[in-house]
């Protein structure tokens, strides 16, 4: 039995429980952090594999070139039209789908569900395979359908103004689902009465929506924001495999990027530093974010 | 890798009769991944005992004293011998007069057609110098009449037919020891400047997303030419059909000026033993199992693979073959593309990406060669480093 008054020896058994999961988080997390960070200071390369002797350490120089290099710049702008454009409209389409599933007159509504949930556990190679013949611009269905507006065919993924939509149309409609779930689950928290008072104070639908939904799914609509925001700032499959970042590298991604200087070209110095670029952008990011949907409450 | 994973099991299950204490477990990975994959095992010692590389990336697994020199075991051999293989294949396993790698298969780059649209254009063989390639895609665009349809393929993903194009033009790629880049050379712009034409004049298509399926598009007259490599006379086979097995054909590459066949890049697969294994003697012993003249026929009957050992090809099997015979014209010129380490990142990230924006005509010829030679100097600064502390 431990004694309440010893204080020292419920510390000891605290981190003596406590040491498993700490000391695993310290190895497995904390530690190849620190060696990233470590790395991004040097000039570890392919040569430095054959002989650690070959690394250098090069001050900022990573950081540097990083800044200067108009690839690094391209990819950020990317990523920031990808994560601007695809989550504010992600985030919308999924509160739609859910107020829509939600309401007293849908039909269906475990089966909508269900086909709106789909796309999220399917595997995203196969779904990329299947937007590259939807977005083919000869015998695509996309360009199909828009036939029947009188527009031109469009090629989708080989014109460096379109590739970048055609990700985000495809990313949108691969991730609503998850959201819709989440969005739905805050929705059935909300309390009928209130709505029903609303009802007879005479308010009309939209106003019901942003003065009783929207409010009231504000920390849904937070967590949602935060968890879409660092998601998407990790773009990556979906060009890897549909456009490896073409045409004219409109669709290079930050993390792409880094992944193709870490492990394609083995130059782990320079795709560190960019990974703690990214790391410096995310975290801005939440922050940003966090400080907006403080003072709203 | 590829084709070959699936297939080579055919011929272990031979090899273990043969060996029974030698048991062989392989592992299957596709070729878009395994350069990465077999670096990445490397960096954690996880190499297995023998693998498959493609031979331009040798210069890079034996600087990484990742492969083991075999010399000794070829002096010793009564299989292996350097006389039996094709000369330009050979060399590209030697780095600095040692040989790291046994060549399993060879390929190269030669031309697929169509002979009816060929023919139909007035060409009744292939086009053996540039001028006649031009003259003859003009000509088959204007035949066609289909703004959808091209006369040849030259996709910007594909660096090879740039080099190939270069190399024919007597373009030195990179200079002063292959420590600088050499791409805005005239040659090498002159041959970029020759291949893009064939997009402005929309005789090739330029993105890659318009050609989803190259056989479909071969099939449909979509294209009618194409630069490509003995895997895709398997392809080609099995997908063309009865209906069509006429009227595709293969040719070696057209020459800048006469000399046929114009030259073309020494490619092919060799196997290398990972200089940690502790099964080295195992190892050799499949390696020259893999090739003795009998497993090296089958490979190909299984695969078309075309076999490194040339004994191989007074076989009927391959004299018969039409296709077999274009290549071996093709192999009396080859040469092998730089050998540093760096090579692979050359060209696939760099040259692929500037000669993208010329094409897409973002850049002017002289400015993209100007950034890649920055670029490719910029890669090869730790290279011009260690060799200056040597």
């Amino acid at each position: 039995m431990i004694d309440a008054s010893n204080k020292y020896g419920i510390t000891k058994a605290v981190a003596l429980f406590l040491s498993p999961a700490l000391s695993a988080i310290f190895i497995f997390f904390f530690l190849p952090v620190f060696a990233a960070l470590a790395m991004s200071f040097t000039d570890f390369g392919l040569y430095s594999l054959a002989d650690w002797r070959y690394t250098r350490f090069v001050g900022f120089d990573n950081y540097v070139k990083l800044f200067n290099d108009p690839l690094f710049w391209q990819a950020l702008k990317n990523t920031f039209y990808f994560v601007l454009v695809a989550g504010p409209l992600s985030v919308a389409v999924s509160l739609f789908a859910a107020i829509s599933l939600n309401s007293k007159f849908a039909k269906f509504k475990s089966f909508f569900r269900l086909a709106f949930f789909l796309p999220v556990v399917t595997t995203l190679v196969a779904v990329a395979i299947v937007f590259r013949f939807v977005y083919h611009p000869h015998f695509g269905l996309l360009n199909y359908l828009l036939g029947f507006f009188g527009i031109s065919p469009i090629d989708w993924l080989g014109d460096p103004d379109w590739a970048m939509p055609a990700i985000i149309l495809m990313a949108v409609w691969k991730n609503f689902g998850y959201n819709m779930i989440i969005f739905t689950a805050g929705l059935q928290n909300i309390p009928s009465q209130l709505y029903e008072a609303a009802e007879i104070e005479g308010a009309n639908a939209w106003r019901k929506f942003y003065q009783i939904t929207l409010p009231l799914l504000t920390p849904t609509t937070l967590f949602i924001g935060v968890i879409t925001l660092i998601g998407f700032f990790q773009l990556f499959a979906e060009p890897y495999i549909m456009t490896q970042g073409g045409p004219l590298n409109s669709t290079l991604s930050i993390v792409q990027y880094m992944y193709r200087e870490g492990f394609r070209w083995w130059n782990m110095g320079y795709s560190a530093a960019l990974a703690f670029v990214l790391f410096a952008v995310i975290f801005l990011g939440t922050l940003i974010q966090l400080k907006l949907k403080g003072k709203d409450e | 890798m590829g084709a070959e994973g699936e297939r080579v099991n055919d011929l272990i299950a031979d090899f273990e009769k043969e060996n029974p204490n030698v048991s062989v477990t392989v592992q299957q990975v596709p070729w878009s991944a395994a350069q990465e994959k077999l670096v990445t095992a490397f960096a954690s010692d996880m190499l297995p005992d023998l693998f498959q590389i493609g031979n331009t990336w040798i210069p890079q697994f034996a600087f990484l004293n990742a492969v083991q020199k075999l010399d000794a075991y070829i002096d010793s051999s009564r299989v292996v011998n350097k006389e039996n293989y094709f000369e330009g294949i050979w060399n590209t396993n030697v780095i600095d007069s040692s040989v790291f790698g046994v060549p399993w298969y060879v390929d190269t780059r030669v031309l697929f057609y169509r002979s009816d649209v060929l023919s139909k254009a007035g060409y009744n063989s292939p086009p053996k110098t540039w001028d006649e390639l031009f003259a003859a895609a003009k000509k088959i665009k204007s035949i066609l009449n289909d703004e959808k349809k091209y006369p040849i393929y030259l996709p910007t993903t594909d660096w090879t037919p740039y080099v190939i194009f270069a190399l024919q033009n007597g373009a030195e790629l990179l200079k002063e020891n292959n420590c600088y880049g050499n791409f805005s050379s005239q040659k090498f712009k002159e041959a970029l400047l020759y291949l893009t034409e064939y997009h402005k004049e929309k005789l090739s298509p330029v993105g890659v997303s318009q050609v989803a399926n190259v056989y479909q598009a071969f099939k449909d007259k979509y294209i009618s030419m194409y630069i490509s490599g003995p895997w895709d006379v398997a392809e080609f086979k099995k997908r063309m059909g009865d209906s069509l097995s006429g009227v595709w054909n293969v040719a070696p590459l057209p020459s800048r000026k006469g000399n046929y066949p114009g030259v073309s890049l020494a490619g092919g697969s060799s196997l290398v033993i990972n200089k940690n294994s502790e099964n080295k003697k195992a190892a050799w012993k499949l390696i020259e199992f893999l090739s003795r003249k009998k497993s090296q026929l089958k490979f190909f009957k299984l695969l078309n693979d075309l076999p490194a050992v040339k004994e191989v090809w007074n076989d009927p099997a391959l004299i018969n073959d039409k296709y077999t015979q274009a290549f071996y014209e093709q192999f009396k010129n080859v040469i092998a593309t730089p050998k540093i380490p760096e090579w692979e990142r050359i060209v696939y990230s760099e040259l692929r990406q500037y000669v993208e924006y010329v094409v897409m005509e973002r850049m002017t010829a002289d400015d993209a060669m100007k950034a890649l030679d920055k670029a490719v100097d910029d890669i090869l600064a730790k290279r011009r480093q260690i060799l200056d502390e040597k």
